[in-house]
């Protein structure tokens, strides 16, 4: 270690010990009238911020350098173990039996959260529909997720209307609300677009929060049936563990539609809206239905999960809905890779999980969870498995 | 009539206070075309810097109106401070990657520094001192419009007025309209264009700093929280103003003040923040680049 570097490792510390000195030392008592000070983290802060600038300097050194190495057309590890014939069936089988026998090994609290990572990845892969293929940034992504789950409640308190109508209804009124904030906003772009749909996911909530004549205002809607089939009574742990399948055959269900639709002509025309929108219209695709379709068609899928989280939790308000589920989903698809469906699912499995795993630091998780955003995106901007473009390869051909 | 008037001002007031934040908003953005999730965060950090400050030398005995003139200083000085670090370790290394990762990692940065004072400091609401005097010669006005509000209106004119005289008048403002404009041909006329979005993030968390300050003892109380809530609605001030032009963030603040002020007022408090969002879908329908915002023309 040169002394150089010490030495810029010296003044970040001293830095970060100026930085964080009213923060973490003082506190102040301003009901007694008492000083706190607390001069250890005034150690602790120039020792981190010492070990800190250190090791952060030597990852964004080393990260440049692989970047200078010329990036080939190779496939990333994943895919190129898939296309091994030999590893991709016993992988697969593996997977499966693991899946079935998930919430018979593990207790009902991980089935619980397993089911919570499923509702994820579900919310993900349709919100890629209109972020990683569409290129529409939306921030309100949680209102159809919303309009899911309230068109449960309130269908069932009214109409007494079971789980298996609701479900389509959900999915239905979620692309019906799609279209409605698509169409408004089809002139807007970027970050236009982006607060416009944070307004919209706000408008929702906070009309669910004040209609209480609708929506039972913020007190929420309780006492809603979790989904049953009719002749059998569940009890709380098989009515979980069917919630548990019912959302696995779903996600599959998710997984499928979204992979036939990335491939068809529609898919095709996101991804050319994505990437150009000018040159998109010259070859006669048509702007408009290209993009109320990835509104809508994304929503639907958050209308499905709505219905489902309405039933899991079987109590719902307009908590559950705030802007910060919407930053959430969207953090899971770009955490896991823009556009790509194995990047999403990894990514909700990766940041649903890591924060209850991370209840070991109880009060710190967080203040962690924020900072693993920053430094997965610092060192990974492209998300953690990045979407390969399809691309043709010229193999050469022995003659 | 003196309803309406103290509408009029009541939302004057309170667009001058989003226009504080939506500026550093609006600066950043122009610059390097992030939305700076983290920028309500400097503001919370300005705002308790200067509640500690001021609560450790009150204590110590010291007069008034030093404690007001060295809390300001000192929150400005460390908003600053924070803006700088948070540029340099966050979105420094991002700026060649594509734009959503820096904005998570700015929303990352931001859930950073909310718990970081969460757990350093308290999750209650702490009282605020109220910094600002009553003067006696606005003794007369005083039940039109408050000193506390007259200071948060005279303070946001001085702010924009110095903006504007440094982004127009100035080398570095125009070493900034070089950058926002172009950063490659920025960097090939000679201009240290790292040094410029440096010195951009600074002066804006800075401006975020002077609002905080002046909110929080506006309103009396803080918590870790203030500054996501009051960054979304600068945020919003700025989209509708035209993200990127700086009368456009002031503009569109005032707009979202007396659009929120006169919704409470006349019709329903309930539902204050519909009637700003819709208000901001129907402008953005009309003039989807904002009020004052530039109409991109794309070549093709």
């Amino acid at each position: 270690m040169s002394f150089e570097k010490i030495k810029k490792g010296v003044l970040a510390g001293i830095w970060f010990i100026f930085l964080t000195f009213p923060i973490m030392v003082i506190r102040v008592n301003t009901v007694e009238n008492i000083i706190e000070w607390r001069w250890m983290n005034m150690l602790y802060a120039g020792v981190g911020g010492f070990f800190m600038s250190i090791i952060w300097d030597e990852l964004l050194r080393k990260q440049e350098k692989n970047k200078n190495k010329a990036v080939t057309g190779e496939m990333p590890f994943l895919q190129r173990m898939m296309e091994n014939q030999s590893v991709r069936w016993p992988s697969i089988i593996g997977l499966v039996i693991f899946v079935c026998a998930f919430p018979y090994i593990f207790s009902m609290y991980q089935t619980n959260i397993m089911i919570s990572a499923l509702i994820y990845i579900m919310l993900g892969l349709g919100l890629n529909i209109v972020i990683g293929l569409a290129g529409l940034l939306d921030l309100g992504y949680v209102a159809f997720y919303a309009v899911g789950a309230y068109s449960y409640a309130l269908l069932n308190m009214h109409f007494g209307l079971n789980f298996w109508f609701a479900l389509p209804i959900g999915a239905a009124l979620g692309a019906t609300f799609g279209m409605l904030l698509g169409y408004p906003v089809l002139r807007l772009k970027g970050d236009y677009l982006a607060i416009v749909t944070l307004g919209f996911g706000e408008i929702i909530r906070l009309v669910l929060e004040n209609w209480n004549a609708f929506s039972e205002g913020p007190s929420g809607i309780a006492n809603i049936p979790r989904p049953s089939i009719p002749g059998i009574d569940f009890t709380l742990t098989q009515a979980t563990i069917f919630i548990y399948f019912l959302m696995i055959v779903l996600v599959i269900f998710t997984i499928f539609m979204v992979n036939r639709l990335e491939n068809s002509r529609i898919g095709r025309a996101w991804i050319a809206l994505r990437e150009d929108e000018i040159a998109c219209q010259a070859m006669g695709i048509d702007k408009t239905k290209t993009k109320l379709t990835a509104f809508s068609l994304g929503a639907t899928w958050a209308g499905m999960a709505g219905v489902v989280f309405a039933a899991k939790t079987t109590f719902i308000n307009p908590a559950s809905f705030t802007i910060w589920e919407s930053v959430m989903i969207l953090c899971i698809v770009v955490i896991g890779g823009m556009g790509s469906i194995p990047g999403v699912i990894v990514g909700a499995f990766f940041l649903i999980l890591m924060p209850e795993y991370l209840r070991a630091f109880s009060e710190y998780r967080m203040l962690v969870f924020g900072a693993v955003l920053v430094i997965m995106m610092v060192f990974r901007p492209g998300g953690l498995i990045a979407n390969v473009r399809k691309t043709y390869q010229f193999k050469s051909s022995e003659v | 009539m003196d309803y309406f008037l103290e509408l009029f001002l009541g939302g004057l007031t309170r667009g001058s206070i989003y226009a504080l934040i939506a500026l550093g908003y609006t600066m950043v953005y122009g610059i390097i075309e992030l939305i700076n999730f983290a920028h309500g965060e400097i503001y919370m950090i300005g705002a308790f810097t200067a509640l500690i400050v001021a609560s450790v030398l009150s204590m110590l005995g010291f007069n008034h109106l030093t404690v007001l003139i060295l809390a300001s200083v000192l929150a400005v000085v460390y908003s600053c401070a924070y803006g700088f670090t948070v540029e340099k370790i966050a979105y420094k290394p991002l700026r060649h990657a594509p734009r959503l990762s820096a904005l998570i990692s700015a929303i990352g940065m931001s859930l950073f520094l909310q718990n970081y004072v969460l757990l350093a400091q308290t999750s209650d609401f702490l009282p605020f001192p109220s910094l600002i005097p009553d003067f006696d010669f606005w003794e007369p006005y005083a039940h039109i419009i408050s000193s506390p509000e007259l200071v948060i209106l005279a303070t946001t004119f001085c702010v924009m007025v110095f903006l504007t005289i440094l982004i127009k008048f100035t080398r570095i403002g125009k070493a900034m309209r070089a950058t926002s404009q172009d950063k490659i041909m920025a960097a090939l006329v000679g201009i240290d264009v790292n040094k410029i979005i440096s010195i951009t993030f600074i002066v804006g968390s800075g401006t975020a700093a002077i609002g905080g300050v002046l909110i929080a003892s506006h309103v009396g109380q803080i918590n870790f929280y203030i500054g996501f809530i009051a960054g979304i609605k600068a945020f919003v001030a700025a989209v509708l103003g035209g993200i990127g032009s700086i009368p456009g963030a002031v503009l569109g603040s005032l707009v979202l003040g007396w659009t929120e002020s006169f919704f409470t007022g006349y019709i329903s408090s309930d539902y204050e923040d519909v009637f700003a969002f819709l208000f901001l879908v129907f402008i953005l329908i009309f003039r989807p680049s904002g009020i004052l915002g530039r109409k991109e023309t794309k070549k093709v």
